[in-house]
């Protein structure tokens, strides 16, 4: 049995409790150090395009056709996924399922046994996932897996995850496309 | 419209459950003339519940959900108790608060809500059972009503603590036996409905659900009422099949056997409120 963790919750210590935070504006978080962007969307294609059941988790915000941000979001994800060669699991709400989800079809924060495909999906995108959902989904998924988490974030981040880009919007997720396509090819999968 | 974070990206429309399209498809936002009989052919809001087999209470919130004027914009306030099964499952903003202080938490949000979108229509509806509404929460409640919050409390009242296996409650009539109460109650069912009245309420209203389009414009009512006027008041008999011992296919005539006694229908309005409602009724919204 793990012992009870710092915050006396969950089994494992979360990031915050490792002295993990968010980066600061202009930069993306690998691990435990602060990076250029750029570099942490290097590792973040490559990490997707290597592992094994690499799936994107697009939360409500990206899902629903609410403002044109996310009907632009929606498309730009869809071309991701291709690029990646990822599955899509959507985390359309977050209610508590009865009798209980069905993991292959979508993800739930209020589940931790059955998030992340019973731990075979090794790497993830979170995206569109209202930030204090995905801080309870990522310290799961931290604490309870070995699935490599991506937060692409359009707010601060979330230290929880391996890789955090913050601010992501249109413009920002487009420069990702672009540089998985790059790591693509250099991995010869293009 | 605030109805459009139910609309789903043309993208994704192939990867999200079923349920999550005809949400968008089949639902009936942005009519505040949906109702009861909306639920054959339309989407419920309600995507399944854990209460018991033939619960009466399931039936009553089939009935509200199906009534609400606005759910786009309508916020449910509940309490801990049976109906708090239900709320995970249902398709609106809802918030759990402590078990019994449901009026004061849906008083802020009524506030805030007016402050934050003073030209646009936001119901907000407490619903809970009688010891939440009666017992823990009895001061929360008279003191919103004091108060003239405009809200809308609505309270299922199966006359005992259901889920925790049978106490007594305030609102169990005088000489009840349960399981857990073995001599009977010794005092009278608390009267709720006249506190609501004499407490400053616009319009209080107690029945059974057996009859689904009565609760349709009794609900209806209350939430114009709350709307323009101040707090509404709906007390529902929903009984606990299980507590008294019926059969799961026994809600309805136990609910039908009370609308002539102690539940028959009763209704109390202020003049102001049948103004209220007579300019619903004008617009055809009634």
């Amino acid at each position: 049995m793990a012992k009870l963790g710092p915050a006396h919750y969950s089994p494992y210590p979360v990031a915050v409790y490792e002295g993990i935070l968010t980066p600061p504006k202009g930069k993306a978080l690998l691990f435990t150090e602060i990076v250029d962007e750029e570099q942490a969307m290097r590792e973040a294609a490559k990490a997707m395009l290597t592992r094994e059941n690499a799936t994107i988790f697009p939360g409500p915000q990206v899902l629903y056709a609410w403002n044109d941000e996310a009907k632009e979001k929606a498309k730009l994800i869809k071309e991701m996924a291709q690029i990646l060669d990822a599955k899509i699991i959507p985390m359309y709400d977050y209610r508590p399922k009865y009798p209980k989800i069905d993991p292959e079809v979508e993800i739930n924060p209020n589940h931790p046994n059955l998030t992340i495909w019973h731990n075979k999906i090794k790497a993830c995108i979170f995206i569109g996932v209202h930030c204090h959902y995905a801080n309870v989904a990522l310290k799961i998924i931290r604490s309870e897996t070995d699935c490599f988490t991506i937060a692409m974030c359009s707010q601060a981040g979330h230290e929880d995850a391996m890789i955090t880009l913050r601010d992501q919007h249109v413009e920002e997720i487009e420069k990702f496309l672009e540089v998985a396509k790059e790591v693509k090819k250099e991995l010869g999968k293009a | 419209m605030a109805y459009k974070i139910y609309k789903v990206n043309e993208e994704f429309k192939d990867i999200v459950p079923e349920e999550v399209v005809e949400l968008e498809e089949k639902a009936t936002w942005g009519n505040p003339k949906r109702g009861v009989m909306d639920l054959p052919v339309t989407k419920e809001l309600l995507e399944e519940h854990s209460l018991c087999a033939g619960c009466p209470e399931s039936a009553a919130i089939r009935y509200i959900l199906a009534s609400l004027p606005n759910p786009e914009d309508t916020i449910i306030v509940n309490s801990t108790g049976c109906t708090s099964l239900v709320f995970p499952h249902i398709s609106l903003h809802t918030v759990h608060s402590l078990f019994g202080n449901q009026n004061s938490v849906a008083s802020g949000i009524k506030r805030v809500l007016e402050w934050r979108f003073p030209d646009k229509a936001k119901d907000v509806v407490v619903l809970a059972g009688d010891g939440a509404t009666v017992d823990i929460g009895l001061d929360y409640t008279l003191q919103s009503f004091f108060r003239q919050e405009k809200i809308t409390t609505i309270c299922f009242d199966n006359e005992v603590y259901a889920n925790t296996g049978g106490q007594e409650s305030g609102l169990t009539p005088k000489g009840h036996v349960f399981k857990m109460a073995p001599k009977g109650k010794l005092f009278d069912k608390v009267p709720m409905w006249q506190l609501a009245i004499d407490s400053g309420c616009h319009y209080v209203a107690r029945l059974t659900v057996s009859s689904p389009k009565k609760v349709e414009r009794v609900i209806k009512e209350a939430i114009y009422v709350a709307r323009e006027l101040g707090p509404t008041y709906i007390h529902l008999y929903t009984p606990c099949i299980l507590e008294i011992g019926l059969n799961s296919d026994d809600g309805l005539d136990e609910m039908r056997s009370r609308d002539k006694e102690r539940f028959a229908f009763f209704e109390y309005k202020t003049p102001h409120a049948e103004e209220v409602i007579a300019k619903y009724k004008a617009e055809g919204l009634l």
